[in-house]
């Protein structure tokens, strides 16, 4: 078991440096001289580019650069924003509680209506329940969350005038960014907990249980839910990475503050160093929450605990 | 084909794929208006027998710029689809068959790609390519090489450990020829399945690139375009909003039914 640990830990590391590598890639395959940006376009001389140049050390060998790159990455230190001039990691700091916030907001509600709902359609397969929860969690899948977000906002903000627009602050101000963020999530979550409960109640010690004469709800929950439940961890796990691509677009539509709507503003302005900043930090996020679940697996299923 | 028929879950799908595709090829004649044409008196004008789907806020007909927009979001599924399964594929092909020095670095790629969710690999390539609609055919389709090249070599590799591989190599069959005459028709199956419910996707994340602001460019009838310029209206115009998220809805509803069907269909196959 610690063998596994140590590997899947190095294997991670080599990731996020394979990612350290490929967001300096982006600098430098964009078109355009970076320190042209950085002056913006207030008229600079080639001398004060030039000058620009040789500061950031645009005209060292690419390894140089890609070293001294990795090394303050390592650092969490992204240069400054073309735009703003403030530091890259303070920009983040300042915008990623934002996120977090809504991404765990929208995960908990993906959870705790998609498990519920998976576990009733496998337990009721076939019947209208079945049917109904299946046919809205394929809908889900399919829903565009920018559309749900503004079919949300015209509903519940201005006709029926429950809750605010747009902005930040308040619980009230994350209800409807949560469910345009947990529907897409919440549906996949439901299909595999349909899945994998329909999977577990085909197998023989489910029907020793039910033959021993246990009551219903102690082999639901003992016997089908403790099993069915475990992969489980893994793809709602990943669907937490998934909520920080989903709250770019979410962020956007609710016009909120957060890391994701601040890649997308960077991106459209070309501030390269913010772009390299919030791509290297969602891989981050990812690949240590991607990490943390399969070790959770592990831990949780024996057959690779024991190994 | 009989079989995929066969179930519930294709047949809505394929009707879904055919009624957008149908609008989409006839537009021409199905359009009332010219999606382009801007008419001062009619600006924002609610759903009626003239304007089926009402007007936007530049008194374009909004039901003629959804079954126009329907071109350019097929278009930019099928093209950065057909991207992602040309690079994906030969990528995944070779690390499946030359396991080892090949196999090393394109999986290490594949994996510190797949390290960027969702949208921002696709985001990242848009940072380098600039906005535009061709720029947006090639993010999507680029952002989605990890996902084929896991999916072929991990085929290729289950196929070629089969007994009748090694007897092909043993009766002197070269690679190209094992990757032809065995792997490929063996990896159809899985990779329709995969293709069908990535055309989805690739609908979906080109039309929210176009939303925001990095796909298809104005007055380009887009369907994320559509419903970009529809938020601002949303109290006076629901309709703007309404009718092009609808047709990518339906869009991605079809082509991942269609994925349901042929997987239930390919499992049936392979349990006989």
């Amino acid at each position: 078991m610690f063998a596994y640990l140590v590997r899947r830990c190095v294997l991670s590391l080599l990731v996020l440096l394979g990612a350290a590598v490929a967001t300096f890639l982006i600098l430098h395959l964009a078109p355009g001289d970076p320190a042209q940006l950085m002056l913006g376009d207030v008229g600079a001389t080639p001398e004060q580019i030039r000058a620009l140049r040789v500061q950031l050390g645009l005209d060292d060998p690419l390894p140089a650069q890609l070293g001294r790159y990795l090394w303050r990455a390592a650092h969490l230190d992204f240069g400054y924003s073309f735009y703003s001039r403030q530091p890259v990691a303070a920009e983040l700091a300042r915008q990623l509680p934002a996120t977090v916030e809504l991404s765990l907001a929208a995960f908990l509600l993906a959870v705790v209506v998609g498990v519920p709902l998976g576990v009733v359609a496998a337990l009721w397969r076939g019947r209208w329940l079945d049917s109904l929860a299946t046919g809205g969690a394929v809908v889900g899948i399919s829903m565009p969350s920018f559309w749900l977000g503004l079919l949300l906002i015209f509903a519940f903000a201005i006709y029926l005038g429950w809750f605010p627009v747009t902005g930040q602050g308040g619980l009230d101000r994350l209800v409807l960014p949560g469910i345009a963020l947990a529907v897409g999530p919440g549906a996949l979550i439901a299909r595999l907990v349909r899945s994998s409960v329909l999977e577990v109640l085909r197998k023989e010690y489910v029907r020793v249980a039910q033959a021993k004469g246990l009551s219903p709800s102690r082999v639901l929950v003992r016997h089908i839910l403790r099993n069915s439940l475990i992969p489980v961890v893994t793809i709602a796990g990943l669907q937490l990475g998934a909520m920080l691509s989903g709250a770019v677009v979410i962020e956007t539509v609710f016009a909120r503050q957060g890391v994701g709507r601040l890649a997308v503003t960077a991106i459209l302005a070309k501030d390269f160093p913010l772009v390299q900043g919030v791509v290297f930090l969602a891989a981050v996020i990812y690949v240590t929450i991607n990490t943390v679940v399969d070790v959770l697996y592990a831990l949780l299923n024996p057959t690779i605990r024991l190994r | 084909m009989p079989r995929v028929l066969g179930t519930r879950s294709a047949r809505i799908g394929l009707a879904f794929l055919g009624l957008v595709t149908a609008l989409a090829i006839l537009a021409p004649w199905l359009a009332t208006h010219d999606p382009l044409a801007m008419t001062t008196g009619q600006v924002l004008k609610p759903p009626s027998r003239v304007h089926l789907f009402g007007t936007d806020q530049f008194g374009r007909d909004v039901w003629s710029r959804v079954v126009y927009g329907g071109r350019i979001s097929l278009w930019l599924g099928f093209i950065s689809v057909s991207i992602a399964v040309t690079v994906g594929g030969v990528l995944g092909l070779m690390a499946g068959l030359y396991p080892g020095r090949i196999s090393g670095p394109i999986q290490w790629g594949t994996e510190v790609l797949l390290a960027f969710p969702g949208i921002l690999l696709t985001l990242a390539v848009s940072a380098i390519l600039g906005p535009g609609l061709i720029q947006a055919m090639v993010a999507v389709g680029l952002s989605a090489v990890p996902f084929y090249v896991r999916l072929v070599r991990g085929t290729t590799l289950a196929i070629t450990s089969e007994a009748y591989i090694e007897a092909a190599r043993a009766l002197g069959g070269d690679d190209r020829r094992i990757a032809l005459r065995h792997v490929l028709p063996n990896i159809s199956g899985p990779l329709m399945v995969f293709i069908s419910i990535g055309l989805g996707t690739a609908v979906l994340t080109g039309s929210a690139l176009t939303f925001l602001g990095l796909g298809a460019q104005p007055p380009t009838p887009e369907w994320g375009g559509i419903l970009a310029e529809g938020r601002n209206y949303m109290r006076q115009a629901w309709w703007i909003t309404l009718f092009p998220g609808l047709a990518i809805m339906v869009t991605v509803l079809g082509f991942n039914m269609l994925g349901d069907g042929l997987r239930d269909a390919l499992d049936a196959t392979l349990r006989g």
